[in-house]
């Protein structure tokens, strides 16, 4: 019981603070440094939903590039067709096309674990990947589509001026919004007993069936949630980047999801979190910085992999706590 | 459709599967035996064709005719990749063997952007092309179509590759120990079996049939930045439907997305490759462990 009061104690004391240093960024820095921010908590909110499978279910999806695409197509397509321009149509859009999509890829998925779990997830996240692609009258191929800025809670914000002024003020403060909102969701999933039974069948897959959690049943609801936050990051990705195109459902992309949540630690709840951001800084130094990006990040990759399983936040957070077992 | 375009249209789905086989046989074995996906085997493929490629052009030089020894060149791609993969595995996989297999995947992928970067580097962003080994071997004429006679070269050395491959595992003394390795890694070491020696020489085996794949190839495709991206997931196509760590199941695999890549691109160009990857999808849902593979 104590511990349990003590962990979002312990978290409120730092997060409080956290979250006040990014009410107050944008009044201090450049816009360019608000809005490539935006970008990572973006990613983080996508790595949320992919550690609930990898970090608490214990399912690797080498596919969820699927979901963010699909989050994000599903916004070009309420502008191309239903000509709205709404940012909350967007995110309901996102949540609805990614959640259905989840759905239904979740109910193949889910009876596999391990490769085999990775590689369908793989395989099916491709098939949207080639249709995007190929359907060019419908997604506009390779050019992908055009989507404008939109406007924010119901119309109360207009766009009105600069776009490089509105992502850095009005939509950073809505995309930083829903980033809290979904921080707050996902750390009550994984704290309620819903998020401990799926605990229980990553540590033990017959156990937790012999006490009578329904595996497949669990597994299926983690994967939509996990598909839901993905999608929702890929509604709220669109209007940042003005475009999208199919490079966000290649597998590739998936691959990119897996590096930062494991670059920030997948053992710990805001690991992918700070992973997200983190990767994001890196990623666009390293292409500013040399056209062999990929390299660097191929290297880091490697890196971490061999010398820092732990990712990140883990490393710290043993680190931290090490002293205080020696007493 | 008359006999001759029937003809042209199963050369073609072989020629895809010929490629096909090289890459994911050799993904296939370094699954069966060392239970590793990995994510860079479409890189060496690549790797083949670029090394190829550069020692083709230096033959070629300035001439524009190409000679027939030029042809013995094209092995070379496969060799480096090879010895490529002979210096990754102990380096870079070995340390990984007890970890969970999350981390086997990520290394791959790992390294197949440092090798996607390391072809850009040496060879820089343009795609580099041998074909005039492709146009010095003519064409064949069937009826009113013509085809490219290099594509039966390719045909036959990917029918040779499967011939020697199965007859190194099925009857060879190498093939033995490769096979009890993979059938059960620590009965085969409690009985004296060498099993990082048997890892090294799988990987290295592998890698040489996707360099192989990417040399013979060279001439007609060129080699291309992002071509091993592309063929990795059609390599995972064919050995999800084969069955992973199966060489029967990846010849049979590699020769049904061959004929449906054909078919596909005839017939429904717009789904071929979502038509593809629904095929892998289906065939793991009905049989996870593929047509011919082990569970």
């Amino acid at each position: 019981m104590s511990a349990a009061v003590a962990a979002p104690r312990r978290v409120l004391a730092w997060s409080v603070p956290v979250l006040a240093a990014l009410i107050v960024l944008p009044f201090v820095v450049p816009p360019w440094q608000t809005v490539l921010l935006s970008y990572g908590l973006v990613f983080a909110i996508a790595a949320l939903g992919f550690n609930l499978l990898l970090g608490y279910t214990g399912l690797l999806s080498f596919g969820h590039s699927a979901y963010f695409g699909v989050g994000a197509y599903a916004v070009a397509f309420i502008v191309k067709y239903a000509k709205l321009e709404s940012m909350e149509a967007f995110l309901l859009g996102g949540i609805v096309a990614s959640g259905l999509v989840a759905a239904l890829f979740g109910l193949l998925c889910v009876r596999y674990t391990k490769i085999f779990f990775g590689i369908l997830t793989m395989a099916l996240s491709q098939v949207l990947w080639s249709l995007a692609f190929k359907f060019f009258w419908v997604t506009g191929g390779s050019d992908g589509l055009r989507v404008p800025t939109p406007t924010l809670l119901g119309g109360l914000v207009r766009v009105g001026g600069d776009k490089q002024d509105f992502l850095s003020r009005r939509y950073y403060f809505y995309v930083l919004a829903v980033f809290v909102l979904a921080v707050a969701v996902m750390w009550v999933i994984v704290h309620s007993p819903f998020g401990k039974a799926l605990q229980a069948i990553r540590d033990n897959e017959t156990r937790a069936e012999f006490v009578g959690v329904q595996v497949w049943h669990y597994r299926w609801v983690a994967f939509v949630i996990s598909g839901v936050f993905t999608g929702l990051a890929g509604a709220l990705w669109v209007p940042l980047n003005g475009l999208t195109t199919p490079d966000i459902l290649h597998w590739t992309f998936s691959g990119k999801m897996v590096f930062f949540t494991v670059l920030g630690g997948f053992q710990t709840f805001f690991g992918p979190v700070i992973g997200a951001i983190i990767f994001n800084y890196l990623e666009n130094w390293a292409v500013g910085y040399t056209v062999y990006w990929q390299m660097v990040l191929g290297v880091v990759l490697v890196v971490l992999v061999l010398a820092l399983p732990a990712g990140v936040v883990g490393t710290l957070r043993r680190l931290a706590l090490r002293p205080a077992k020696a007493t | 459709m008359d006999l001759a375009t029937l003809i042209v249209h199963v050369l073609n789905a072989l020629l895809y599967a010929s490629v096909m086989f090289l890459i994911a046989g050799g993904l296939s074995l370094i699954y069966g035996v060392m239970r590793i996906v990995n994510l860079a085997h479409g890189n060496l493929y690549a790797f083949g064709a670029y090394v190829s490629a550069w020692a083709v052009g230096r033959a070629l030089g300035t001439a524009t005719e190409a000679s027939l020894w030029m042809y013995a060149l094209l092995p070379v791609g496969a060799l480096a990749a090879a010895l490529l993969g002979a210096v990754l595995e102990p380096t870079l996989l070995r340390p990984l063997y007890r970890r969970a297999e999350e981390y086997q995947l990520l290394i791959t992928f790992g390294l197949l952007l440092i090798l996607e970067d390391v072809m850009r580097l040496v060879w820089g962003p343009y795609p580099l092309q041998a074909s005039a080994l492709y146009e010095a071997l003519g064409s064949l004429t069937l009826g009113d179509s013509i085809y490219p006679t290099y594509n039966l070269v390719v045909v036959v050395v990917g029918g040779i590759a499967a011939a020697g491959l199965w007859a190194f595992v099925y009857r060879t003394g190498f093939g033995v120990v490769l096979r009890a390795t993979s059938q059960n890694m620590r009965m085969a070491s409690a009985l004296g079996v060498n099993v990082n020696r048997v890892y090294v020489q799988a990987f290295t085996l592998g890698c040489f049939m996707a360099g192989l794949g990417g040399a013979v190839i060279m001439p007609q495709q060129g080699a291309v930045l992002g071509m091993g991206v592309d063929a990795l997931i059609l390599a995972f196509v064919v050995v999800v439907i084969g069955g992973l760590g199966s060489l029967e199941g990846a010849l049979i695999g590699a020769l049904m997305v061959g004929v449906v890549r054909e078919a596909g691109i005839t017939f429904f160009p717009e789904i071929e490759l979502a038509v593809l990857y629904l095929m892998a999808a289906i065939v793991l849902f009905i049989r996870p462990a593929g047509l011919l593979g082990r569970a």
